[in-house]
């Protein structure tokens, strides 16, 4: 038989094959089908279109559904979105169903996932979100579908995919204080741009991934997109299994399967990067390989400073963000939107130097708001931090087209929380080097 | 499938994102709807930078001062990356909504080619040459789908389109769902 990439490996698996050559298309069946209030209501409609209003779902304990997107808004519109879910949910008797307005209520779904124990090494994930594929960290094939294909699963648990050839990313070393994965991966997207990874998969590799916690694990996965790629894959080691372990408590604890690439098998390209010798990374407006170097574009003026998505709002985010704003004031107007709730009761029980997270964002001044999407993709006139306005911002989030937060005009700079944490006390883009040792 | 597609073209550059093609906040339509399937149409590219829309000039409206819906466009053409960003399946939808029936770039972002495929709302075609700094917004064009040519009635030129491989069988039964009864994957509703 011969050799194959981890990506290669579970497909093979989940198409009953023994071995599958990338750009052949083939037959998967699904492990896990993710929805949400933006993209459910439109599969849902395909669904019972090509099914029958009164069909039911392949398997109901396979389809988790996440409202996360527009929720804490007037819009009627997207309130309606979830009535549409809720209805769904009761007359499917679906049991995972995280509710607006609920104690279940979770938020950012690629972090409601894992939370929640929906994330395991081996399996296939299909979710209406390109950024499914942050679920890479755990081992697994996730990636990003529409509406018709999402509909199709559902009726069925199988979708044809075309097997992607496999570029690997190594790192080396442990990451210095001033950076964080997402320093890793925009300069990952800025090396080979916004479609450098079209059609491929991104495995991540290398002592400087393992050093890294699961948190920052999924930073990296999640925007494989960004380039284009068709998941982004990292192997599991002990920080995945006590992870996945653990929460799967939560939903059954359902067995799993580890795949790894074989010494011998073929990368279609491979980078080694040693991460003490790179410095903090920004994306310039209008798109995320528009890299520069902090201190190629200190002193730029801002406007705002957002830290949330499921790129930026995780609690490893949130620690990196206090440890610099501990102290300080900021002097721009400062948007903190946890991804989900637990993340948002970890500002409580995390502290730094002492003091809770939230008391450290909010005697910086910063404003916090509730678990969900909030600005990251711009959303109803009314959502939390959206640039209404032609303004300048800073933030941990993952896309910087052209009206991405808000305003056509806006200008986005994406970096991470220690840098967009830093730039928040000075007004400027700043280097997190002048506030962390 | 239609064989030959003919209309005005609506030119457009590089990396045209989701964001663009059909701004965030408009998702809220559900698609599914045809009432609201129609607002997709209105609000198609409304996203795009207006000196970045109707190339060469820019500046062009993507719909005419007559129909607030269908926009005088048949055929996009797009650089790089088209429909790069996030896997809304609103992007293909609301170009078709709006009367695209098929566009042509150098390639695709990954998710916006198989949405268009499988939900078989417009046919993503693919050139060697670059031709959104050729053909200008308004040009009339035909594409054969059995020759794989691109012809431009307005200045005589013509190129070849790569053909469309294993997708063919998908877009010629319409989209994943009847290919999959096609192919005896699923039985007919
Ligand atoms: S946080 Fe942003 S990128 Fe993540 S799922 Fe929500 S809208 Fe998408």
């Amino acid at each position: 038989m011969s050799a194959m990439t981890m990506s290669e490996k579970i497909l093979a698996k989940h198409a009953g094959r023994e071995a599958v050559n990338p750009g052949e298309n083939v037959w998967v069946d699904v492990d896990v089908l993710m929805t949400h209030d933006v993209c459910g209501p439109g599969t849902i409609g395909v669904f019972k279109k090509h099914f029958g209003q009164n069909a039911k779902v392949w398997d109901r304990e396979k389809v988790v559904i996440i409202p996360d997107h527009y929720i804490f808004t007037h819009d009627v519109m997207a309130n309606r979105n979830v009535d549409v879910l809720r209805q769904f949910v009761k007359e499917q008797d679906l049991p995972y169903f995280y509710d607006v307005g609920t104690e279940k209520y979770k938020g950012v779904c690629h972090i409601a996932l894992p939370e929640e124990g929906h994330t395991r090494p081996g399996e296939i994930l299909f979710g209406t979100d390109s950024h499914t594929c942050t679920a890479g960290a755990f081992g697994e094939f996730a990636t990003g579908i529409g509406n018709t294909d999402a509909g199709f699963v559902m009726g069925t648990g199988k979708l044809w995919l075309k097997v992607p050839p496999t570029m690997r990313f190594v790192f080396h070393g442990n990451l210095p204080p001033y950076l964080m994965a997402k320093d890793l991966i925009l300069a990952v997207i800025g090396d080979i741009g916004v479609d450098g990874a079209t059609y491929r998969a991104m495995e991540f590799d290398g002592d400087g991934v393992f050093a890294l916690n699961i948190e920052e694990r999924m930073t990296l996965c999640n925007m494989a997109i960004e380039a284009g790629g068709k998941n982004g894959i990292i192997p599991v080691d002990d920080v995945t299994r006590k992870y996945v372990n653990d929460r799967g408590q939560r939903s059954g604890n359902k067995p799993y399967t580890e795949y790894r690439s074989d010494a011998d098998a073929q990368f279609i390209f491979e980078k080694v990067y040693d991460v003490t010798k790179l410095e903090p990374v920004v994306a310039k407006p209008h798109s995320p390989d528009n890299k520069a170097f902090v201190s190629e574009i200190q002193g730029t003026k801002l406007d705002r400073a957002y830290i949330g998505s499921c790129t930026g709002g995780k609690l490893t985010d949130f620690r990196a963000a206090a440890k610099v704003l501990q102290g300080h004031t900021v002097k721009i107007d400062t948007f903190i939107v946890p991804a989900t709730t637990e993340v948002a009761k970890g500002l409580d029980t995390e502290t730094v130097g002492g003091k809770s997270l939230r008391d450290i964002f909010l005697a910086a001044g910063a404003q916090i708001g509730d678990a969900s999407c909030a600005a990251c993709l711009g959303g109803p006139s009314d959502t939390f931090g959206r640039l209404n306005a032609p303004i300048s911002c800073i933030s941990t989030t993952n896309r910087n087209f052209p009206g991405r937060m808000g305003h056509k005009q806006a200008q986005v700079f994406l970096a991470s929380p220690l840098t967009v944490a830093a730039s928040a006390i000075t007004g400027v883009i700043e280097d997190p080097r002048n506030f962390v040792a | 499938m239609q064989t030959v597609i003919e209309g005005k073209a609506y030119v457009l550059g590089d990396n045209i994102d989701t964001d663009q093609i059909i701004p965030a906040e408009y998702l809220t339509y559900n698609p599914a709807i045809p009432a609201e399937y129609k607002m997709f149409g209105k609000f198609a590219l409304c996203g795009v930078p207006p000196d970045q829309g109707g190339l060469p000039k820019g500046h062009v409206p993507f719909h005419g001062p007559d129909d607030e819906f269908i926009a005088p466009y048949t055929i996009i053409i797009g650089g790089k990356n088209f429909g790069c960003g996030s896997s809304r399946e609103h992007a293909p939808i609301a170009l078709a909504s709006a009367g695209i029936v098929a566009v042509v770039a150098e390639f695709y972002a990954r998710i916006f080619y198989r949405n268009s495929v499988n939900g078989g709302y417009l046919v993503p075609l693919e050139t060697e040459t670059r031709l959104c700094e050729t053909i200008c917004t308004g040009d009339q064009l035909r594409i054969d789908l059995t020759t794989h040519e691109l012809h431009n009635l307005t200045t005589g030129d013509k190129w070849s389109l790569r053909p469309l491989g294993e997708v063919a069988p998908i877009i010629e039964a319409g989209g994943v769902f009847n290919y999959a009864e096609k192919v005896g994957m699923l039985k007919k509703a």
